[in-house]
């Protein structure tokens, strides 16, 4: 068998395992471009649950009661497993953890954009757990089904922790509903805040979306960007007018005809400012995580020499 | 003071420190040497708030005032806080973090072992929980000194820099008020005298083995049990009180 004929077969084998659900696992063969579109979209969420844990820390310490600040720190521990899970998952492509951070330091791997947005007061903690907690659910809840085994076991342990997140934030947001005026506004302001940033987590529309299509093909991507989004927005909108909350887009109203929501024209321009770096956080996300990064080095750095003494005592020993 | 309203002072000191360590661990939730140390520390972070919550309800249930376990923690000004002053240092560096660590960990392991056996079933029965996790914390932060002390030069350094730093506050732990006293003789309370043996039996010969020098001539804070305390507690309690003492009205 000549290269060509082995790689043909190879690909016949790999797409008939798609076509069957089956899932290809990391000592099956499988296309380069397959291998490079998860380890792009797997450490890109790796890294937006690692950058995630920002915008809520902020609020760690200013948790306004031991309850909440019980369920605040534990949720920041959570996403900080789900950054683990996924690198070790992410690794099974053949790139180490450390090669990852390299390239988020150099800014040639990204992270959810979500993340470049301030978190500026009590129930933002509230709406980032209620929407973008909400909207991440959505994706991954999508994602339990992809092709690639690893990813998707990573996904059903993370989907779990998540719908606690989801829901851990929508009870912020109902208390506060429920408070003081000065409560209210701030429940309404984090909303009209998050809202539209939320729905910009779904990439852009399957239209601009180039990448997207092979990625469905491969069963990487299991729904589109429109669809995952429209999801979103449904489920969303019961939830908000319930505890009497606007959602911030004159155009929302229900259709009768497609049984969804219709809404207004997302700022696609700001998506893309935000995207290239130019967000009101990007700059101090990534220096933030370089810096604790570098902090660690010295420690890190002593453990080795500390492991590498040990073993050596132990071969003396033998 | 009556027996109970003693027994309410003892639990909500001893809530003060696990809070305020708590507060401390909390912020390095993204700050560990690796991703794996942050989930770490931030696990140690829950487990003393934990236990700051159980013994503020506690002292909550005794004290019969109508304040819960939240107005304890949150409406309480610098010097009604009774909290070791060791926990209030700052995170600086991953070396002052450790050792911090260490230096509450031995303690703690003495302390909630003999607490245990306290005449007084609700303390015994929060030590009891609270020794499990003690045990897991003390290992951790002896691993790591471990790795400091006994690696590279620029980290011992640095440790033993933390140490110069942080043993001031070693001595006030063993001090013990009339509290103490009282509630020890009703078998309540620990014996703080049998904790510092056996904390000092521990740490000298962890020390020597890392061949950290015990500071001498050096200040010896005290006084945590009347409310005295570095100037950075207050700034601790602006940041984590903000909200509550912003809008009192407000429920969170
Ligand atoms: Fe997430
Ligand atoms: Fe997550
Ligand atoms: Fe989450």
């Amino acid at each position: 068998m000549d290269n060509n004929e082995e790689y043909q077969k190879n690909l016949l084998e790999f797409e008939r395992k798609i076509e069957a659900e089956e899932k290809i696992e990391p000592r099956d063969w499988m296309p380069d471009a397959y291998r490079h579109h998860l380890i792009r979209q797997m450490s890109q969420h790796a890294h937006s649950e690692v950058i995630g844990m920002q915008p809520e820390g902020n609020w760690v310490n200013r948790a306004p009661s031991l309850r909440s600040k019980k369920i605040l720190i534990a949720k920041i521990q959570d996403e900080g497993g789900h950054g683990l899970y996924l690198y070790y998952a992410a690794e099974t492509l053949g790139v180490s953890r450390d090669q990852f951070v390299q390239w988020l330091h150099e800014g040639k791997a990204k992270y959810s954009s979500i993340f470049n947005y301030p978190s500026l007061s009590w129930a933002d903690i509230g709406a980032i757990g209620w929407l973008v907690d909400g909207a991440a659910i959505v994706n991954q809840v999508s994602l339990c089904r992809t092709s690639y085994g690893p990813y998707s076991r990573a996904m059903v342990r993370i989907c779990k922790e998540e719908s606690f997140h989801q829901r851990q934030g929508y009870e912020i947001m109902c208390d506060m509903m429920n408070g003081t005026e000065d409560q209210r506004k701030m429940a309404q302001d984090a909303m009209n805040r998050w809202w539209w940033p939320s729905l910009m987590m779904f990439g852009p529309t399957d239209n601009d979306s180039p990448n997207s299509q092979r990625a469905m093909k491969w069963k990487i991507k299991r729904e589109s960007n429109d669809k995952l989004r429209q999801k979103f927005i449904d489920k969303t909108m019961d939830q908000a007018e319930f505890i009497g909350l606007t959602v911030p887009d004159p155009d929302l109203k229900w259709n009768e005809e497609t049984q969804h929501y219709d809404f207004g024209q997302i700022d696609w321009e700001e998506f893309y400012e935000v995207i290239k770096g130019r967000g009101p956080c990007n700059r101090q996300r990534l220096e933030t995580h370089i810096q604790s990064h570098q902090e660690g080095e010295w420690v890190r750095n002593s453990a080795r020499e500390y492991s590498r003494m040990m073993k050596e005592a132990k071969k003396e020993l033998v | 003071m009556e027996t109970k309203e003693m027994i309410a002072a003892y639990a909500t000191r001893l809530g003060d420190t696990s809070l305020i360590l708590s507060h401390r661990l909390a912020k390095l939730y993204a700050s560990g040497p690796t991703l794996e140390e942050s989930v770490a520390l931030t696990n140690i972070s829950l487990d003393h708030l934990g236990q700051a919550t159980t013994f503020y309800q506690y002292a909550a249930k005794l004290n019969a005032n109508g304040l819960n376990e939240d107005d304890i923690a949150y409406r309480r000004n610098e010097r009604e806080y009774d909290n070791f002053q060791l926990v209030e240092q700052p995170n600086t560096d991953f070396a002052f973090v450790m050792l911090r660590q260490y230096l509450v960990d031995a303690f703690n392991y003495h302390y909630y072992s003999a607490l245990c056996d306290s005449n007084d079933e609700t303390l015994a029965a929060i030590a009891a929980k609270a020794i499990k996790e003690v045990k897991y914390h003390y290992r951790h932060s002896r691993e790591w000194l471990l790795r400091l002390g006994k690696g590279t030069e620029e980290a011992y350094n640095k440790l033993d820099n933390a140490l110069v730093h942080l043993w001031s506050y070693t001595k006030e732990m063993f001090t013990p008020d009339a509290i103490d006293e009282a509630l020890a003789s009703l078998g309540i309370a620990v014996d703080l005298k049998s904790v510092q043996e056996q904390w000092e039996r521990d740490v000298f010969e962890f020390f020597s083995e890392l061949k950290l020098q015990i500071p001498e001539k050096i200040f010896q804070a005290k006084g945590c049990k009347e409310g005295n305390h570095t100037e950075l507690l207050g700034h601790i309690l602006c940041e984590m009180q903000y909200l509550p003492r912003a809008y009192p009205d407000a429920k969170w």
